[in-house]
């Protein structure tokens, strides 16, 4: 699924990022525990939070992620976004809580991200 | 490449919002050198867990990263109150981090456990009451 969907599905707005509005996503992880997304994530994918520090923006980028979305309106910083863009990481804020976002997501087929076992 | 490339940081402990900010910008100068990107995503998640472990354990420290033809060396230091026991401390789970961490997003027990995984060395040099220094490497 191209990221322009997910902002479509989510009703989302998307903060900065716009140009990789069409980079594939195949998997999503949902965590306000950024030592839970650095443990447990593999491959590239979705990020859906709702904690709001420029270590959200920086664990993506540690874990190649794409795209964050904060979800329940959690808006980022001016720096977190500045920060994002700098990362080319896409960031979206949707009025949806995480439970909802996740449930949406997941029925239009992005899956849970695989965790890293050869690692 | 004959010379050994290098970069140092002073990892800031009085500022939460700042901690993590070298590990980016190492992965940023591997990804400009062209660095496997498997490579590049080992050295970052190592030296990040040890950057953000510097600054919510031991009030910040020091971050050097050397590169050579063989491997990437990233030595973190600091003097905060050192690890009484490190093979505790290295199980997956074990946190002596508060809930205030925990609001943060960090404190799960993980950082060690996560370094270990991603390295091909790693060294925990600890006196209590004096510092630690950690010393990881991964090979080209
Ligand atoms: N530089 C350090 N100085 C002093 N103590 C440390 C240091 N690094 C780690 N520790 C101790 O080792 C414990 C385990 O560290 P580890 O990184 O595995 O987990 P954590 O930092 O508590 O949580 P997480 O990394 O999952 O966010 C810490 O809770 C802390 O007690
Ligand atoms: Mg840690």
């Amino acid at each position: 699924m191209k990221i322009s969907e997910i902002r479509d599905l989510l009703g989302a707005s998307v903060l900065t990022g716009e140009g990789i509005l069409d980079h594939e996503v195949t998997s999503a992880c949902c965590s306000d525990m950024m030592s839970d997304v650095l443990a447990y994530v593999k491959d590239q994918g979705v990020l859906i939070t709702g904690l709001v520090n420029p270590q959200v923006i920086r664990t993506a980028n540690m874990m190649d992620m794409v795209c964050i979305v904060f979800a329940r309106s959690k808006t980022p910083t001016e720096e977190m976004i500045e920060l994002a863009k700098e990362c080319g990481i896409a960031v979206m804020c949707t009025e949806k809580r995480a439970f909802e976002t996740c449930g949406i997501l997941y029925t239009a087929g992005i899956s849970k991200c695989n965790e890293d076992k050869n690692a | 490449m004959p010379d050994t490339l290098k970069f140092h940081f002073d990892i800031d402990g009085s500022d939460f919002s700042s901690a993590g900010a070298a590990s980016v910008m190492v992965k940023k100068k591997l990804r400009q050198l062209a660095y496997d990107p498997e490579i590049i995503r080992k050295v970052s998640i190592a030296m990040y867990e040890g950057e953000i472990n510097m600054v919510i354990h031991a009030n910040g420290g020091t971050a050097d990263v050397e590169v050579s033809d063989e491997e990437i060396v990233i030595i973190l230091s600091d003097k905060g109150p050192g690890i009484p026991n490190v093979e505790l401390a290295m199980q997956a789970g074990y946190s002596t981090a508060h809930d205030n961490i925990r609001n943060l997003g960090f404190g799960a027990g993980m950082g060690f456990p996560n370094m270990k995984k991603y390295t091909d060395y790693l060294n925990v040099d600890t006196v209590v009451g004096e510092g630690t220094t950690i010393t990881m490497k991964v090979k080209l």
